[in-house]
């Protein structure tokens, strides 16, 4: 069934959509993130004008996002006072990051930065989360205890605040850092920043893997509505009917994803969600390595 | 909603030079974009309307064009650097139409000489227009032809040669194939008669390409009350993602 996309101006196979936003969604679901840097590239590739992808896919991840916290809320694994710490960073750091992206729009090749960062940001978390995962499953299969929080520098620093979902008591200062950074990372790449903020609080900030996934969910709603509205302000690129489509595959998606994220395993996801990024990472790499069937491209113009 | 056989717009030019008139017919003057638009077809069709008898040193041809509102466009060019492929030469094509569509009835280098082709603006090439590329670049002809080569690989160039049926020298018809990826605005469209590769007469009419009904209403308002339109966008989405948790939890129960 084709459906006319008024916005993007193209039409598209609606079953499609529903089946892209549902494969999106299982995975948002179970790992705590958007989605955004696999659905984004995969809406370039099905011919959606890049502009009006980046918008209509922030709009998407609101609502997956809203449904997977929901299922999280239920269980209490959401620390909503360090959802908010981080998200008090996260605004400011996209401020900041808004500002860093036009500068580097008026240097020109800004779309490389964009994939180069893809590339070393994906490659660096997933290669680390994998090494990680792997050694900790091995410890279990040997049958050793999981290796104890340590004690860092970190627990040194002032504003110690108690987070009692996630079981820390910890200053405020290093969430904040961790939202700021990825607020900026976010703006200039363009997605809700999950897949950097899952590990950032697993192995930064040390909290549960259970509850980082929907700490992150409630972070991300915040970030992409103010993405969508900005987007939807200021470009006009946020496609309604797309939006729709996506999300009605997603939230549904986010739904069965989240139940089996319940299901597994900590390692097992963290082990899956390595994978899935490193997957992304080699596809980015590639692309700008192998030499490219069609050397030209077309945009509008005005452009960089 | 295909082929409407709708406003058939009998006009006649009157070129007080040309012997031999063009009298059109259009199966639809108006192609309306709904929620389920999947191209559309749009039948071309008329008669040569003559004082005196046909000549007949040059057999009559006759070339149908379609063409959708012009906008510049930036081509851009990859090079290896450093290892890695990025975009570094670009060429800003002032003028190229979103859609042209070009249908004859002979080859087009029968149909029509050069120097009428540069008159016109008929041939693809021709119809786009690209003043000057920067100093650095050497080959901007490539540009404009990769820029051809994409959009008529997305069907949104096309040269059909050969398909529009003549009758008797007199009654011509061909159907042109509008793609599903349409933007909006008044496609012009011409018909040439030629002979001996020179324009005898020619015609010109618009079809206007329309959103209708929901694509129209959210276009409009994502354009005018852009702040209500995202806050809608938002809406649907939290809506959404409230139900699909609603109707989940209501299933396990």
């Amino acid at each position: 069934m084709q459906i006319y996309l008024p916005i993007a101006e193209v039409s598209v196979n609606a079953f499609l959509l529903l089946g892209l936003g549902g494969l999106v969604g299982v995975l948002s679901g179970m790992f705590g993130v958007g989605g955004g840097f696999l659905m984004t590239p995969l809406l370039f590739f099905i011919g959606i004008p890049p502009a009006v992808a980046v918008a209509t896919e922030a709009n998407q991840i609101v609502a997956s996002s809203f449904s997977g916290v929901l299922a999280h809320f239920k269980r209490k694994t959401v620390d909503l006072r360090m959802g908010t710490v981080l998200l008090i960073g996260g605004l400011i750091g996209a401020a900041i990051g808004v500002v860093v992206f036009n500068y580097l729009k008026a240097q020109g090749q800004v779309d490389l930065l964009v994939k180069l960062c893809y590339v070393v940001f994906l490659g660096v978390i997933g290669g680390l989360m994998f090494m990680e995962s792997l050694r900790a499953i091995r410890n279990t299969k040997k049958g050793k205890p999981p290796a104890r929080k340590k004690h860092n520098w970190i627990h040194g620093l002032p504003f110690k605040m108690r987070f009692r979902v996630s079981g820390l008591y910890i200053s405020v200062i290093p969430p904040v850092v961790v939202g700021v950074a990825v607020g900026i990372l976010a703006a200039i790449m363009g997605v809700g920043g999950g897949f950097i903020m899952v590990p950032a609080m697993i192995y930064l900030l040390g909290m549960p893997t259970k509850v980082v996934v929907g700490t992150s969910l409630f972070q991300i709603i915040f970030v992409t509505a103010f993405t969508t509205m900005l987007h939807a302000t200021t470009n006009y690129t946020v496609d309604v009917v797309l939006a729709v489509l996506l999300l009605v595959g997603g939230v549904i998606g986010a739904q069965i994803g989240t139940r089996i994220g319940v299901k597994m395993k900590a390692e097992q996801l963290r082990i899956l969600l390595a994978i899935m990024v490193l997957a992304v990472c080699g596809k980015l790499g590639l692309d700008l390595l192998l030499q490219p069937s069609e050397l030209y491209s077309l945009g509008a113009a005005g452009g960089h | 909603m295909r082929s409407l056989f709708l406003a058939l717009a009998f006009v006649v030019v009157n070129l007080p030079a040309a012997a031999e008139e063009i009298v059109l017919g259009l199966s639809s003057d108006q192609v309306s974009i709904n929620t389920n638009f999947d191209g559309s077809e749009i039948l071309v069709f008329g008669a040569v309307k003559r004082d005196a008898p046909a000549p007949d040193d040059n057999s009559l041809q006759v070339i149908v064009t379609v063409s959708g509102p012009s906008e510049p466009v930036t081509v851009r060019r990859k090079e290896k650097r450093f290892g890695i492929w990025v975009n570094t030469d670009a060429v800003e094509v002032d003028r190229a139409p979103s859609f042209y569509a070009i249908a004859t009835s002979a080859p087009l280098s029968e149909a029509l000489s050069e120097t009428e082709d540069q008159r016109h603006k008929i041939s693809i090439p021709r119809a786009i227009r690209s003043v000057g590329a920067p100093m650095n670049i050497t080959d901007s002809e490539s540009f404009t032809e990769a820029l051809i080569r994409i959009k008529t690989r997305s069907s949104q160039y096309q040269l059909n040669e050969s398909t529009v049926s003549v009758d008797e020298e007199t009654l011509f018809r061909t159907a042109i194939k509008l793609p599903a990826a349409l933007t909006e605005g008044d496609y012009q469209t011409r018909i040439f008669l030629t002979r001996g590769g020179a324009v005898v007469s020619q015609y010109d009419t618009s079809i206007y390409v329309r959103k209708v009904g929901m694509e129209r209403w959210l276009f409009t308002l994502s354009r005018e009350n852009a702040f209500i339109y995202g806050l809608m966008s938002l809406g649907i989405a939290i809506a959404a993602g409230w139900l699909a948790s609603a109707v989940f939890t209501a299933f396990r129960r």
